[in-house]
């Protein structure tokens, strides 16, 4: 029998894509940065530091001050001063034009942000410029408006204050994680002392220099850069009264269990290992985007990430098909291009971490695929990599990879995609692509997770609750709902 | 000859049927008049036998309609309101007044109905349509979170219990809950009433037994996704092994349940937030971009 030859798209191997370079001139990196504290910029005391590097190039980037526990000890006593004097005294209406204020600098300076963010975080400029920098500019601009109405969104009861936030945020989307944390937190009268990334810091210091110039009172934002050492100061600070957390499971545990014995709230935004489910009747080319989007945006750095495909067993060779010719376009490099469709992996420790999972995939009997791409010499690099053949009880399955890493699997029935997409720990996202209304109601209401896409991945935006089911944490963050995790309520 | 009283044999309450402890062991507990009763000293197996009767009952509680929970808590009401003059006695055979028995049965079928009326009305007040800026359908509602288990207050022993179990149900959740230790009988007569109200047998299982012992593995199992704690000594112990998976704790010691009980919020404790997006073809002229 004669073998079928395949056929082959060919995409771009007749002509190369120009570089279309975003310019860095006009954004101004200082050589070193001091923490943000009571109004001033400070050296951390004994004067550590630590650097952050380009992921993308290698690049020293800049020095920023490595924060101790008496320099946290400062914040949270500048933010209590400043929560007791000003903050919660202020009016509400006062307090809300200080926040849009706020959201006003950041939209004048959004391109500013965007190439700094690319350059120390690695996401391609596209994604900085049309994600990041906007939707940190709205989560501001949506919650200076709740300041003074936070009496309708609790009814029959009256919302107050917590007091001193201590927020640690992830290097994934460094300024739009500070905005999600900081909004919110001062809308409701508190105050705040945030630490960003260690391998992300530079977005929430020009943050910091942004809020000094938006004369917002001293203490009522603290910022301290540092890495775990710094974070457990904040989480285990007696007068920090509510901790708020996005990164890992495993350190969203550690902090659940350091502030057991306290009167400490928090909000956990913790890992996942979403679900991407689709159906034979779903308009596949829009699928195999949603999932190209599901899982790369960001270079699969998103805890909401749709890295587990689940396609219908009858579409799963056309699928499979569509996603590697989808695959060999995929741009992969210079974040700052903005042709880039894939940038830098954020840090050598998490291409060390996604290769270790490469390897584990390929030992357990996994069959990889990554596109014949080229890829930049230096820096930080991963090919968009699917595992096809691969089962539930595979470690790539059941372990968030947090890079652009995609399983696939296949599913018969509809009972059974909902138990294989709910038998995981996580419960953070998940998507569905089918063109049929009822099946689409029937899934979104059976997969638990906090988010559920159908026929759309990875969207977001300020007047959305963010946030998830079992060990994906708990606490919303965005719209009315995101407001409880600042409040007291009497 | 006077004729002899039928003593009842008091036993625990796991998926919808009255076995005894697995363990065979039991407590003591004397009544005013004198009469010993022998209480089921519930075990670890017996508390995880109780988690797989929740686990296997929630799919069908929480997909059911709300308005049909609401009935069912309804009827709980009416079973409770009919067997008034038992519970009263019950409670005055530990020490309760007459007019305080009286008054806490009173508050605890009032509890049922008040519950019973948010079933079907607090997605609509707590949930959200949510006006996004890209052109896709969003909304968000409540979802319940799954098997809580409860350590229900040591007094008032019906009422607390009764406090406690309904924001938990009324919400979609199934529960897990540990009675009063010197006055668990009415928690073991309360589950009479469940089990001839409607109620799915595994939506509550009702345990009795020793704090210390069970509060361990009621905070501990990987099952279990809230744990709700109304008493004072092992706050920190069930907070530090919650985080084993990341259960919810809601600390609801120190309630007046006469006055705080009435509270939508303490059914939102035990809820997650579900948000829903979709795209929206061309509107006002944008595209949907999927």
């Amino acid at each position: 029998m004669a073998k079928k030859t395949e056929t082959k798209l060919d995409f771009g191997s007749k002509w190369d894509y120009s570089a279309a370079p975003e310019s860095a001139s006009h954004a101004e990196i200082k050589k070193e940065y001091e923490l943000y504290i009571n109004g001033k910029f400070v050296k951390a005391e004994g004067g550590k530091k630590f650097a952050s590097i380009n992921p993308s190039t290698d690049e020293h980037i800049a020095y920023f001050a490595e924060a101790s526990d008496k320099d946290v000890d400062k914040a949270v006593k500048a933010a209590r001063k400043a929560y007791n004097e000003v903050w919660s005294v202020m009016p509400p209406k006062e307090r809300a034009k200080y926040i849009f204020r706020i959201a006003r600098l950041i939209q004048e300076r959004a391109r500013e942000f965007a190439v700094l963010e690319s350059i120390d975080g690695g996401k391609p400029i596209r994604e900085s410029r049309d994600v990041d920098v906007p939707i940190a500019a709205n989560h501001f601009f949506y919650y200076a408006g709740w300041a003074d109405k936070l009496e309708y969104a609790f009814p029959g009861k009256t919302a107050k204050p917590i007091g001193v936030a201590g927020q640690i945020i992830p290097w994934n989307f460094p300024l739009m994680m500070a905005a999600w944390k900081i909004a919110p937190a001062l809308a409701c009268g508190n105050t705040v002392v945030l630490k960003p990334a260690e391998t992300t810091p530079l977005t929430a210091m020009k943050l910091a220099e942004l809020i000094h110039d938006s004369g917002l009172p001293a203490g009522v934002v603290n910022i301290v850069t540092g890495a775990g050492a710094t974070g457990a100061a904040i989480v285990n600070h007696p007068d920090v009264d509510k901790v708020a957390f996005t990164g890992s499971t495993g350190v969203g545990k550690i902090i659940q269990k350091a502030i057991a014995g306290t009167k400490k709230t928090a909000t956990l935004e913790l890992g996942g290992k979403a679900a991407n489910i689709i159906f034979d009747d779903a308009p596949l080319d829009q699928a195999v985007e949603g999932i190209i989007n599901g899982i790369f945006f960001n270079q699969g750095h998103v805890c909401c990430a749709g890295s587990r495909l689940f396609v219908q067993e009858n579409v799963k060779d056309i699928v499979i098909k569509k996603l590697k010719d989808r695959l060999s376009t995929l741009i992969v490099g210079d974040p700052m291009d903005k042709n880039t469709d894939v940038g830098a992996i954020n840090s050598k420790e998490q291409l060390a971490s996604i290769n270790k999972y490469l390897k584990i995939g390929v030992e357990e009997g996994a069959e990889i695929y990554q596109p014949n791409c080229m890829l930049p010499k230096k820096g930080n690099w991963c090919k968009p990599t699917l595992f096809l053949e691969v089962s539930q009880s595979h470690r790539i399955v059941q372990e968030e990879i947090f890079g652009p890493v995609l399983t696939v699997q296949t599913f018969r029935t509809i009972d059974e995609v909902i138990d294989k997409a709910n038998n995981t720990p996580f419960g953070l996202s998940a998507g569905v692509w089918t063109d049929k209304g009822s099946k689409i109601f029937n899934l979104t209401t059976k997969l638990r997770a906090g988010v559920v896409w159908a026929n759309t991945y990875n969207k977001f935006d300020p007047t959305s609750p963010f946030g998830g089911y079992k060990e994906s944490g708990y606490g919303r963050e965005g719209g009315l709902q995101g407001l409880a995790a600042y409040v007291k309520l009497a | 000859m006077s004729r002899l009283e039928v003593q009842k044999t008091y036993k625990i309450y796991i998926a919808g049927a009255f076995p005894r402890t697995e363990s065979g062991r039991f407590y003591p507990v004397k009544l005013k008049n004198g009469t010993v009763t022998n209480i089921c000293l519930s075990s670890r197996k017996d508390a995880r036998n109780a988690v797989v009767a929740a686990r296997n009952a929630f799919e069908g509680w929480s997909s059911r309609a709300a308005f049909n929970r609401s009935q069912i808590l309804y009827r709980i009401a009416e079973m409770l309101e009919g067997r008034k003059a038992q519970f009263i006695e019950e409670l005055i055979a530990v020490g309760s007044s007459k007019a305080s028995a009286q008054k806490e049965v009173e508050a605890s079928i009032d509890r049922c109905v008040y519950f019973a009326g948010w079933c079907d009305k607090y997605t609509q007040l707590f949930g959200s349509v949510n006006p996004v800026a890209s052109s896709h359908f969003n909304f968000s509602v409540q979802e319940p979170t799954g098997v809580v288990t409860i350590i229900a207050p040591e007094s008032p022993s019906l009422l607390g219990l009764v406090s406690a179990i309904m924001p938990v149900i009324a919400g979609g959740n199934t529960c897990v809950v540990l009675a009063s230790e010197n006055s668990p009988h009415v928690a073991v007569t309360f589950a009479e009433v469940l089990n001839s109200s409607d109620v799915p047998g595994g939506v509550i299982n009702i345990l009795t037994g020793k704090e210390d012992e069970l509060v361990e593995h009621f905070s501990s199992h990987m099952d279990v996704n809230a744990t709700i704690y109304c008493r004072e000594k092992h706050l920190t112990k069930i907070k530090e092994n919650a985080s084993l998976n990341v259960k919810r704790v809601s600390d609801w010691s120190g309630k007046d349940w006469f006055k705080d009980g009435d509270d939508p919020y303490l059914l939102l404790e035990m809820q997650e937030v579900k948000t829903t997006w979709h795209p929206i073809e061309n509107i006002a002229g944008t595209k949907s971009g999927y």
